[in-house]
């Protein structure tokens, strides 16, 4: 008795720490940096998961499924991923593909343009200066643990057009597995990048992206985010950005998949003028849970900083949104806007929303919002006096809801890819 | 033809409408004229099937058929329009888009092949031109920062597509200034013939001025009080209700 209870108050690390222990030698980069992190993985284990050790910034959403799932190393050289290949949107964008967490040059496309490098965290592995393994278990899990990941640099000026960033993650029979990313996305001084990330799979599986964003002044990066993993997967994201003087960073989050999924941002504004924009969607039936948490950092005077996100929420499905806005005291003139709606279309359905400002300078504008409700009855009724049916009516709707969020995406061609996976979802979970 | 026989309904605890008896035959167009809170809009949502009002007694049939056990969006493809006081909006559906939802959901249900694009766009411009409406209102969000005039021509334009046997209007005339109260009108007038009939839902007697009515019917406290002639109505313009409703009483 008293054995169980000592060892249920222990960090639940999920047998994440023996592999390190096993695989330490062969992993890449700094052996200190990954010493380090293990110590604070093996003090703090996964973040929520185990009642009593909840830290604040967890509390909506649990890591015991994942700390009582055996992970282990995906065999990347069995994987076929063909069939994960032709779900991929069609948008004839030259791609970087990751297969369960590690670079496929043989699928990936060459010939970017000048002034826009492309490596890997395999190859120079650099576990740059923003990421916060003290502060975020996760983090300190994919410190320990990482093997590969995109290294995109594009120099001053360059315009390096679209891509997209692949990430797969193969069935594995019987095997579940876990896989680190560490990306790594630098835009000199006036450069640009749109980006669009796709995570799918098949499985069950533990994507745990780590992502550093640094957008140098005057640069615009926009990334679009679509999360379609498998629905037995988990995608715990961390990413952090920092966006300089006159720079926008511009990023838009469709979560369709995973079982449960966390989608966590860091945005430090650290110049004057600089934008960011963190919008989102999510798109939940059964007992899938998604969770979108963002620290914005106002650093600097005169940055804004714009959050939209909508949740579309069946079944036993549970949406979370935790939105933190920090103002220091130098940074006048902040404007800071940060809304969430939620549709829930079943009375088990359930929205958690925690807004949180914390703002030291006097001359700021910040307002944040939440509205949750049902469809609405004049809107159904409208809709079958003109002789829609009710069924119909509500997926006009609803789709009119997504349609509003999926707004922010302004590049037409992947604003496209986005709706074709809600349709793609749409025709798979009729409401 | 319309039938209505002794309908009563509630909203609530309080009972609007207290025995209503009215017929439109095909063909025609009726006023339906009546001081504020007389149960005018509420007669227009019982027929048209929303779920807020309670029926208690009565009936209503269209052709036949019974109105009162149908689902609002069977009632519409079975041809009745309701043109609303205040339409609705709908953001992030675009007019293109629901209107061609809305006329091929109706086909479907009367078992009628359904239009595409191509063909449903031509149908849709040559109304819009006739309604002196921009081809750009197509691609705008339903009623979505339309003015008042805007929306209610807007009504307009789905009851030309959808060409309903009968159309409820309920005071489609509110909010509209003389120029956009002609368009309205006419866009009334030119569906007029056989298989058409218009309940025309007003306050005021200037909508009949353009759109002349078969007849007229006076609704106070819940009760058609008088039916008459289009002279009716010049004579509620000149006298008010009161003289109605005091020799009701």
């Amino acid at each position: 008795m008293s054995a169980s209870v000592a060892s249920s108050r222990a960090p639940a690390t999920g047998g994440f720490l023996a592999r390190f222990e096993g695989f330490r030698a062969q992993l890449p980069g700094d052996p200190d940096r990954r010493a380090q992190a293990a110590d604070l993985f093996r003090a703090n284990g996964l973040p929520g998961g185990l009642p009593g050790r909840r830290a604040e910034a967890w509390k909506y959403t649990s890591l015991r499924p994942v700390a009582e799932a055996s992970f282990r190393e995906p065999l990347t050289a069995i994987a076929d991923c063909a069939g994960l290949l032709a779900r991929l949107p069609n948008v004839g964008l030259p791609r970087l593909v990751f297969v369960d967490g590690r670079y496929r040059g043989d699928l990936s496309a060459d010939g970017f343009p000048a002034g826009v490098s492309i490596s890997t965290f395999a190859r120079s592995p650099d576990f740059g200066a923003l990421a916060r393994p003290e502060r975020e278990n996760m983090v300190a899990l994919n410190t320990m643990l990482a093997e590969d990941g995109v290294r995109i640099s594009v120099a001053d000026g360059v315009d390096g057009g679209t891509l997209m960033l692949v990430n797969l993650a193969t069935e594995q029979s019987g095997r579940a597995t876990a896989f680190h990313p560490r990306h790594s996305i630098r835009l000199a001084s006036g450069a640009r990048l749109s980006i669009l990330e796709v995570s799918l799979g098949d499985g069950v599986y533990l994507h745990n992206p780590v992502t550093e964003l640094v957008v140098a002044a005057g640069a615009h990066l926009s990334h679009v985010r679509l999360q379609d993993e498998a629905r037995t997967a988990f995608h715990l994201s961390t990413l952090y950005a920092d966006i300089a003087e006159g720079a926008t960073y511009d990023s838009f989050a469709l979560n369709l998949g995973a079982r449960l999924a966390r989608t966590e941002i860091h945005a430090r504004l650290g110049g004057t003028g600089a934008t960011v924009h963190l919008n989102g969607a999510q798109l939940l039936t059964g007992s899938q849970h998604a969770d979108i948490t963002t620290v914005v950092r106002h650093d600097a005077p005169g940055c804004a900083s714009r959050q939209t996100i909508k949740n579309v929420l069946s079944g036993r499905s549970r949406g979370v949104f935790q939105g933190k806005i920090e103002v220091d005291r130098i940074a006048q003139k902040t404007d800071g806007y940060q809304m969430n709606q939620a549709l829930l279309l079943s009375p088990d359905a359930e929205i958690d929303c925690k807004p949180e400002l914390e703002i030291f300078a006097d001359d700021v504008k910040c307002s944040h919002g939440a509205t949750v409700g049902e469809l609405d009855r004049d809107q159904l009724f409208y809709l079958r006096a003109r002789g829609v049916p009710l069924a119909q009516a509500r997926a006009l709707l609803v789709r009119a809801f997504l349609t509003e969020a999926l707004d922010a995406v302004t590049d037409e061609t992947i604003r496209d890819a986005l709706e074709a996976a809600v349709s793609r979802w749409w025709e798979s979970e009729p409401l | 033809m319309l039938e209505i026989k002794g309908l009563t309904a509630d909203i609530g605890d309080k009972t609007i409408l207290h025995g209503i008896d009215l017929v439109v035959p095909n063909g025609e167009v009726h006023a339906v004229m009546g001081p504020n809170g007389s149960g005018k809009s509420t007669l227009a949502y019982v027929l048209a099937g929303r779920e807020d009002y309670a029926v208690t007694g009565g009936t209503a049939t269209f052709d036949g058929q019974d109105l009162l056990t149908m689902d609002p969006e069977a009632r519409a493809a079975m041809g009745i329009f309701l043109a609303f006081q205040y339409p609705v909006e709908l953001p992030g559906v675009n007019n293109a888009n629901f209107l061609r939802t809305a006329l091929n959901a109706q086909r479907r249900l009367r078992g009628e092949d359904e239009l595409d694009a191509i063909k449903f766009l031509k149908l849709a411009r040559a109304e819009m031109k006739n309604l002196a409406m921009p081809d750009d209102m197509l691609k705008r969000n339903v009623n979505v920062g339309f003015s008042g005039g805007e929306k209610k021509r807007n009504e307009v334009l789905q009851m030309a597509v959808l060409r309903p046997k009968l159309a409820i209007l309920d005071e489609t005339d509110s909010g509209l200034d003389i120029d956009a109260l002609k368009i309205v009108a006419e866009g009334v007038n030119a569906l007029r013939g056989p298989g058409f009939s218009a309940l025309v839902i007003t306050h005021y007697q200037r909508l009949l001025d353009h759109i002349v009515p078969d007849r007229v019917h006076v609704l106070a406290g819940g009760r058609i009080l008088r039916s008459g002639g289009p002279e009716l109505a010049l004579e509620l313009e000149a006298n008010g209700y009161a003289g109605v409703v005091a020799e009701a009483a």
